[in-house]
């Protein structure tokens, strides 16, 4: 006998916090004559709960829930069989995704990647010049162009008068790999990432002989100072393409935007914000490296219903007076988050592999102590010394 | 997926269903199904210390610790659920719903016994020098000194301790929060 459940109404979160900050909720008059109060330990206690039932970041590193259905079965979270009639279209769905898209997809992807890697070669073979320039500019967005296709991608650009320029580093958030073929396939750029191996690294060997991108080895990625220096060396070549770099280090689900990494934001250049927004009705762009290996992930991707996303070119920005990489960093990554609509967030998105700082926790027992220090000098003056014990 | 059918079928014939509604507990259950990491239908320890927020919670541990009952690792949908019902807040209504005689668990007796066992580790129903003080140094860090932290202490249980046993009794606990909200700091408002 199967459950019938009406579709959840996912909108909104669980639950309702308060924006109560600690000074507020433990200045308060409560119990007891000291400093200490016993109740101040029920702000954290609360605070705590909260963030179990429902916390900001670890929800970023899943794909985001759909308020009803679309029809995939990898979208299928808390709904269970529904009627008959929804199980039959359904089916019907997944004949046309893969008897039919699918294959049609594959083929066209193919042919992209094998053009790309065979005409990126040729142009690779001629003397630079001018006209290199202008093939491999050709060459490349041709081949993006298809491999956009293959993905049934339908993009809409916005504002494209603030396109990344020469000279310039062009940042945006950070959902998925396709994100690379979206902006590639409507400007021309150097791509930055880290040199591998197999497959991967003979087409990465190819594409830098027409185009200059900047691939590092893996030990060089440790090295700060080398990269900026390589990255720094670049965008003061005015004949170089723009840079391509998403600040945020890692795939997070497109509902936010988290920590943008500072090292982009230190190079004295001028920053193309880019902000990525997909639909997610039509299919998951995320990818969950943990959960999904690339081969997976991009079959997920071609047996979709379609990627839609729109793309927002933001105004250029440039750091300024008194103003440090950090701030800097930030006050980019809003612009593009209040573009995207997407939630701003401080946290890293390096926690979706390893544990967060003991500085952070450090820092709420810095605020704590102040409270109560505050308190107790309060009191001082209230009642005059302190009562021996 | 089907099994998630069987435990919510399983947990509404207890009584912590009388705390969330249906689609409360599908909710809640879809969040610890995604804080359970190795997908074996219990939570550990490190499930919990995965969520950053709760990570830099001065107090995490011991809330976390909250979760698991008495010498275990583990704790399944239904303690899950439990220890959530603490938080519910308390409504007027609320007296004509109880099962049995004893007293729902979001009261503000149970809210209250919560908080004291964040501090009562040994569960010896007696909150010590020693336990008050480790309370203390985690929400304080390295800020306060240890002689400063001590006349603190020692300041607050003198004001809380009636019977004169150097220690905080549940009475006394109860005693020393009798103007706080309680019902409302350690309420959680659950939508829908």
């Amino acid at each position: 006998m199967k459950l019938i459940c009406s579709p959840l109404c996912l909108s909104g979160g669980i639950i309702a916090k308060e924006p109560v900050s600690l000074e507020q909720e433990i200045q308060e008059p409560r119990g007891g004559g000291g400093e200490f109060d016993m109740s101040d330990i029920l702000y954290f206690c609360r605070r705590g709960v909260e963030s179990i039932v429902d916390d900001e970041v670890t929800k970023r590193f899943t794909a985001e829930e759909l308020e009803s259905w679309n029809l995939l079965t990898r979208s299928n979270y808390n709904l269970h069989h529904i009627s008959a009639r929804l199980t039959v279209l359904w089916g019907l769905g997944v004949l046309i995704r893969y008897g039919f898209l699918l294959p049609l997809r594959v083929t066209l992807a193919v042919t992209g990647v094998g053009l790309l890697v065979v005409l990126t070669s040729i142009v690779g073979w001629l003397p630079n010049s001018r006209m290199k320039k202008y093939l491999s500019e050709k060459v490349n967005l041709m081949c993006y162009r298809i491999c956009v296709r293959a993905l049934t991608a339908i993009i809409t650009y916005h504002d494209s008068d603030n396109k990344p320029k020469n000279g310039g580093i062009c940042v945006a958030n950070h959902t998925s790999p396709i994100d690379v073929l979206i902006l590639a396939s409507d400007g021309c750029y150097s791509m930055v990432g880290q040199a591998h191996g197999g497959l991967m690294g003979f087409i990465q060997k190819t594409l830098v002989k027409a185009c200059p991108h900047i691939w590092f080895e893996r030990s060089e990625v440790k090295d700060r100072h080398l990269v900026a220096k390589r990255l720094s060396d670049h965008v003061a070549d005015k004949t170089k393409l723009p840079i391509l770099i998403f600040p945020e280090g890692t795939c997070i689900n497109n509902t936010s935007v988290m920590m943008f990494k500072k090292g982009s934001f230190e190079i004295d250049c001028t920053i193309y914000p880019v902000a990525i927004k997909y639909d997610p009705r039509f299919g998951n762009a995320f990818w969950n490296s943990s959960k999904f290996r690339m081969v997976t992930y991009l079959l997920h991707m071609m047996s979709s219903w379609a990627v839609v996303c729109s793309v927002w070119y933001l105004p250029p920005m440039k750091r300024e007076e008194g103003e440090d990489a950090v701030q800097f960093a930030n006050r980019v990554k809003s612009a593009i988050a209040r573009k995207g609509g997407l939630v701003d967030l401080l946290w890293d998105g390096g926690l979706k592999r390893s544990k967060v700082k003991e500085v952070f926790k450090e820092e709420q027992q810095k605020l704590y102590s102040k409270v109560l220090v505050i308190k107790t000098e309060g009191l001082l003056l209230a009642w005059g010394p302190m009562r021996s014990s | 997926p089907l099994w998630c059918d069987k435990v919510l079928l399983r947990a509404s014939r207890r009584v912590e269903i009388a705390y969330f509604s249906h689609s409360q507990i599908t909710r809640l259950y879809s969040r610890f199904h995604s804080l359970d990491k190795g997908e074996n239908g219990a939570l550990s320890r490190e499930d919990f210390q995965r969520i950053p927020e709760l990570a830099i919670n001065p107090l995490g541990d011991r809330i976390i610790n909250a979760f698991f009952p008495e010498g275990e690792d583990q704790v399944n949908f239904r303690g899950f659920m439990r220890t959530l019902a603490h938080f519910r807040p308390v409504e007027d209504n609320e007296k004509s719903k109880g099962h049995d005689a004893s007293e729902p668990l979001n009261s503000r007796n149970n809210k209250l016994l919560f908080a004291f066992r964040l501090y009562d580790l040994d569960r010896d129903d007696k909150i010590s020098r020693d336990e008050l003080l480790q309370v203390l140094r985690m929400m304080v860090g390295v800020n306060i000194s240890d002689e400063q932290l001590g006349s603190i202490a020692d300041r607050t249980i003198q004001e809380a301790d009636t019977n004169g046993d150097m220690s905080i009794s549940f009475s006394e606990f109860i005693k020393v929060l009798e103007k706080v909200d309680v019902e409302q700091k350690m309420s959680i408002r659950f939508l829908h």
